[in-house]
């Protein structure tokens, strides 16, 4: 990408974005949601950022990665497991940021 | 018990209310039992409860007070927001964008996970639709807080909503929601409220940034920090999955994302994330037909 495309392409999807959060706020009153999108809308968070992380997490250098080898995976599932129980970001991080030290320790003495 | 005049019905018709909790998104509970306009009234009167709708005058002090405890309660995500931030600014660095753009990244965009997908899909060599396709589908959830705070921002001049809306992110909505909704503060300080809260946010977040950019190359890679990545969006994704319905949306795209990843174009998120709010209606869909 060009660096003018790039700067395009960074105000665009930026207006975009101040358009979707401006939406509803400045329309209230005047439009009401339309049910349909609001069923969709219900769903976006989930289905978005579980498809976000996935491929982070399964795949090792562009390459389908599932077994206990691959640390991030393991990682990933812990701290899943943790945001589930504790819904805190910091707990989070914290506790999947420590696993994956770990399990990268564990792997280098191994070999 | 509805009889109290509250700062909703006052002097004006009302309006069809609108869901004000994320939770509260449910189009199903909704359809079966659409929210009285009454059911708003109790709730706003809750918070005349204690005499302060008799004082709605806006004056100096509370503004600035609301201001302070706004930017007070976002102390405690500023903690996860900066790392992320400084991730944002170290990837972009990372994948050949000049400090400048990194930074504009951060100004214009003002999410995280807008900005590394993006990121990722620029050093993919992706096309600048995929990649605007991509950021604003990954924003669509704001919204859902747009539509969640409007009834708050209701009487507001269009500059403060411009303004408003403009700072409006996960955290800055996530500390101001539940305060406003529970009527814990009266109608004038909302907006400083917001603006504490959210402004402080605003400058981490551009901070962060800037430190990510600055020391970012310095961090050595073994420490693996863009780790923190995935992490933010499994804190984000588990509290989104909150029912029945919720879960076949993220099973589904989670399930899709493993197999579509590889798309050309860089489809794959868009593609995976259409396959999760599919799977979330159907699964609506047939819980509603159980039902009948």
């Amino acid at each position: 990408m060009s660096p003018l495309t790039l700067w395009l392409t960074i105000v665009g999807a930026g207006a975009g974005t101040f358009a979707l959060r401006l939406s509803f706020i400045a329309l209230l009153g005047r439009v009401e949601i339309p049910l349909f999108f609001r069923r969709v809308l219900r769903f976006v968070p989930a289905a978005v950022l579980t498809a976000f992380v996935i491929p982070l997490l399964f795949y090792e250098n562009g390459a389908l990665h599932v077994s206990l080898g691959n640390e991030r995976l393991l990682a990933g599932l812990v701290s899943a497991l943790i945001a589930w129980r504790t819904r805190s970001v910091l707990f989070t991080l914290g506790g999947g940021m420590a696993t994956l030290w770990t399990l990268q320790a564990l792997g280098q003495s191994l070999w | 018990m509805a009889t109290t005049i509250s700062k909703t019905s006052k002097g004006r018709r009302l309006r069809r209310p609108l869901r004000s909790r994320e939770g509260d998104y449910s189009g199903r509970r909704q359809d079966r039992t659409p929210r009285t306009s009454e059911a708003t009234r109790t709730r706003s009167i809750s918070y005349g409860g204690d005499g302060a709708i008799l004082e709605e005058r806006p004056n100096k002090a509370s503004s600035l007070s609301a201001f302070a405890s706004g930017a007070n309660a976002a102390v405690p995500v500023l903690i996860g927001l900066i790392p992320l931030a400084l991730v944002c600014g170290a990837t972009a660095t990372g994948n050949d964008l000049s400090a400048l753009e990194a930074l504009a990244l951060s100004v214009f965009f003002l999410s995280g996970a807008a900005q590394l997908a993006a990121t990722q899909l620029i050093a993919a060599g992706a096309s600048v639709a995929v990649v605007v396709l991509t950021v604003l589908i990954i924003s669509l959830r704001l919204t859902m807080y747009s539509a969640s705070l409007a009834p708050h921002f209701r009487e507001l001049s269009t500059g403060w909503k411009g303004l408003l809306a403009y700072l409006l992110t996960d955290p800055a909505y996530a500390v101001t929601i539940t305060r406003f909704d529970d009527g814990e503060t009266k109608e004038p300080d909302k907006r400083w409220y917001f603006l504490g809260a959210a402004l402080a946010i605003w400058m981490s977040w551009l901070l962060g940034t800037m430190m990510g950019v600055l020391f970012g190359a310095w961090v050595p890679e073994g420490w693996s920090l863009d780790f923190v990545l995935p992490l933010t969006f499994i804190a984000l994704a588990l509290p989104a999955i909150k029912d029945y319905t919720t879960t076949a949306a993220a099973l589904s795209a989670g399930v899709a994302a493993v197999f579509v990843s590889s798309l050309p174009l860089n489809l794959g998120l868009i593609t995976a994330a259409v396959v999760g709010v599919l799977g979330g209606l159907i699964a609506e869909g047939v819980a509603e037909r159980r039902r009948r």
